[in-house]
């Protein structure tokens, strides 16, 4: 017994060979995440260390050249404009998938699918280019100058809707199919069916989805740079023009120098810092949910 | 198992060595190629002047194997106290030699020329310094004021750090908080598109790249500044008050390997890279 056991759980010789590249892979993915940060610490640091954090929070603006740091407005711009686009995306992208899975004709659901799945695959840039050459001018005419909160999260929810669209036909389509024979058995309407049975199954699928989308929301920058102004302040309405933390260091990173250099990579580690809070975020609500269900 | 690991081992040490061996040769071929022209160059300056001079030494080195060319930035100042002390073999420096610097050598590789642009349907087709200093500030935020048609006014500015800004910045003598901007752009390119798809917008770019976008029927208008139409011409002659000339600067006659580079990089093999980099090219 202790022999055959010893056999099973020994790797063969080709095993060991796959572990040991499987064990660097994983190392060298997990050392690069971790030499990303180290790296912006280390561009960040003598200017953190010179001025203080604080800083960042406080000034009048953002003038690096005249060193003015306030990365505050672009942090908002940020947040703002990911939780509009999420919040636009999500009942659309779960409303598509509900249709495409349990309303729409078989034909009319292959042919659906495609398109969604060809709108993931448009570069942003394309996204961004035809925001500002289409959506840009109609909103100018509406409300100059345009270029706006409301320009920056309609493109978003564009980007990130198939992301939240495919993820929930994956997870509806993982749903057993006892539930709903059981359901139909029990003589619940279709309706009924989808949002007491099958939502509540598929809930931790569509939670992925919208981590997913809210992650390529808040990280996008070629798209949000071309429609959103770039101008560095606080939104207070849909139509203000604002700047994103990942838009200023596109615009800004090519010709920055010394002190206005390491801002740059103070507002990346900002940015990090915001993902982290955000992807724990989700992960606790995800354990309180597992736990209460 | 152990067998493994060994083998692993040596896989990797063979890599290792490998890799050594491989970097080797080349260094040595590179440094062996007679023409005649060897060792390396230190240029520092002007951070507008920099990457253009970055990508001729880049090609200066494919055709002269034996050079390394080091670029450093640190702005117009340094390129001009570097080369006078001979902490650089050359200076670069983003305007031309001041009267006071008659002891160095300049050498203008390409003029920079900013123009104002509107869109083409736009009626406004000129403006004052004093009117284009207002808009930029606030003063004047509709066409009416300036003799244009009622609309409000959308001010294109250029992001933190770009040369373009300096130099408008300084021409009209403004600070960038001043600047009350409704979209702030990056490129050139990004700044003809916001002004072609906004009927009531002003901004600033290269003239080269607007020049070429107007003859590929983009429908943006250069205006004149001070009376002097903005066109590659007026800049490369100098007529056109918003240009500067990028240039090359020595402490005294150059020779050798300086002298071949400051030729190679006013020679007309370099105006793609000139041009590519929204500059107008000088010619000889």
């Amino acid at each position: 017994m202790t022999l055959l056991k010893a056999k099973i759980l020994s790797p063969s010789q080709s095993d060991a060979i796959l572990l040991w590249i499987l064990r660097g892979l994983a190392l060298s993915t997990g050392i690069i995440v971790v030499l990303i940060v180290v790296f912006l610490l280390l561009e960040a640091w003598p200017l953190l260390q010179r001025v203080g954090w604080w800083r960042f929070v406080s000034d009048r603006s953002w003038h690096p050249a005249e060193g003015l740091y306030n990365l505050m407005p672009m942090l908002w711009g940020s947040l703002l404009v990911t939780l509009g686009s999420v919040l636009l995306a999500a009942p659309l992208g779960i409303g598509s998938a509900i249709f495409c899975q349990y309303y729409a004709p078989p034909l009319v659901a292959r042919v659906y699918r495609r398109l969604i799945e060809l709108l993931a695959g448009i570069p942003s840039v394309v996204y961004g280019f035809w925001g500002l050459v289409v959506l840009v001018p109609l909103i100018n005419q509406v409300h100059p100058p345009g270029t706006s909160l409301l320009a920056g999260i309609a493109i978003l929810t564009l980007m990130i809707l198939p992301t939240i669209a495919l993820t929930a036909e994956a997870s509806f389509a993982e749903v057993p199919a006892e539930y709903i024979q059981g359901a139909a058995a029990l003589g619940i309407s279709r309706w009924g069916t989808i949002s007491k049975v099958v939502l509540t199954a598929a809930k931790s699928g569509l939670l992925t989805g919208l981590i997913l989308g809210t992650g390529r929301a808040i990280g996008e920058t070629m798209a949000v740079l071309m429609v959103c102004g770039n101008v560095v302040q606080t939104p207070a309405s849909l139509f203000d023009p604002f700047r994103t933390l990942t838009a200023n260091i596109a615009l800004e990173m090519a010709y920055a120098t010394g002190n206005h250099r390491a801002a740059l990579f103070v507002s990346g580690l900002l940015l990090m810092v915001a993902i982290a809070i955000l992807v724990a975020a989700a992960e606790g609500i995800e354990k309180v949910k597992s736990f209460s269900s | 198992m152990k067998k493994l690991k060994n083998l692993a081992l040596i896989s990797i040490a063979l890599g290792i060595g490998l890799g050594i061996q491989s970097c080797n040769p080349s260094s040595q071929t590179a440094a062996q190629k007679p023409d005649g022209l060897q060792g390396k160059l230190v240029l520092t300056g002007s951070s507008t002047v920099a990457p253009l001079v970055a990508e001729i030494g880049k090609r200066f080195e494919s055709e002269h194997p034996g050079v390394r060319v080091d670029v450093q930035t640190g702005g117009s100042s340094r390129g001009i106290a570097d080369a006078r002390n001979g902490v650089a073999n050359i200076g670069m420096a983003s305007r031309s030699l001041k009267p006071e610097e008659n002891d160095l050598q300049g050498f203008a590789i390409a003029r920079d020329g900013i123009g104002i642009i509107v869109h083409k349907e736009n009626s406004v087709s000129s403006l004052s310094n004093q009117q284009i200093i207002d808009i930029y500030t606030g003063k004047i935020n509709n066409w009416q004021q300036v003799k244009g048609k009622n609309a409000p006014i959308t001010v294109v500015n250029k992001a933190e750090g770009r040369s373009t800004l300096e130099l408008f910045l300084a021409y009209f003598k403004l600070k960038n908080s001043d600047v009350k901007a409704s979209v702030v752009i990056g490129d050139n390119q990004q700044g003809i598109k916001t002004v072609a798809g906004n009927p009531n917008a002003i901004g600033y770019v290269s003239i080269g790249t607007a020049e070429f976008s107007i003859n590929n029927g983009i429908p943006i208008e250069l205006l004149p500044l001070n009376g002097i139409a903005a066109t590659t011409e007026n800049v490369k002659n100098g007529k056109f008050p918003l240009s500067r000339s990028l240039t090359l600067i020595t402490k005294t006659q150059p020779q050798g390997l300086d002298k071949a580079f400051i030729e190679f990089a006013q020679s007309p093999q370099v105006h793609d890279i000139v041009k590519s980099q929204d500059f107008v090219p000088i010619s000889k």
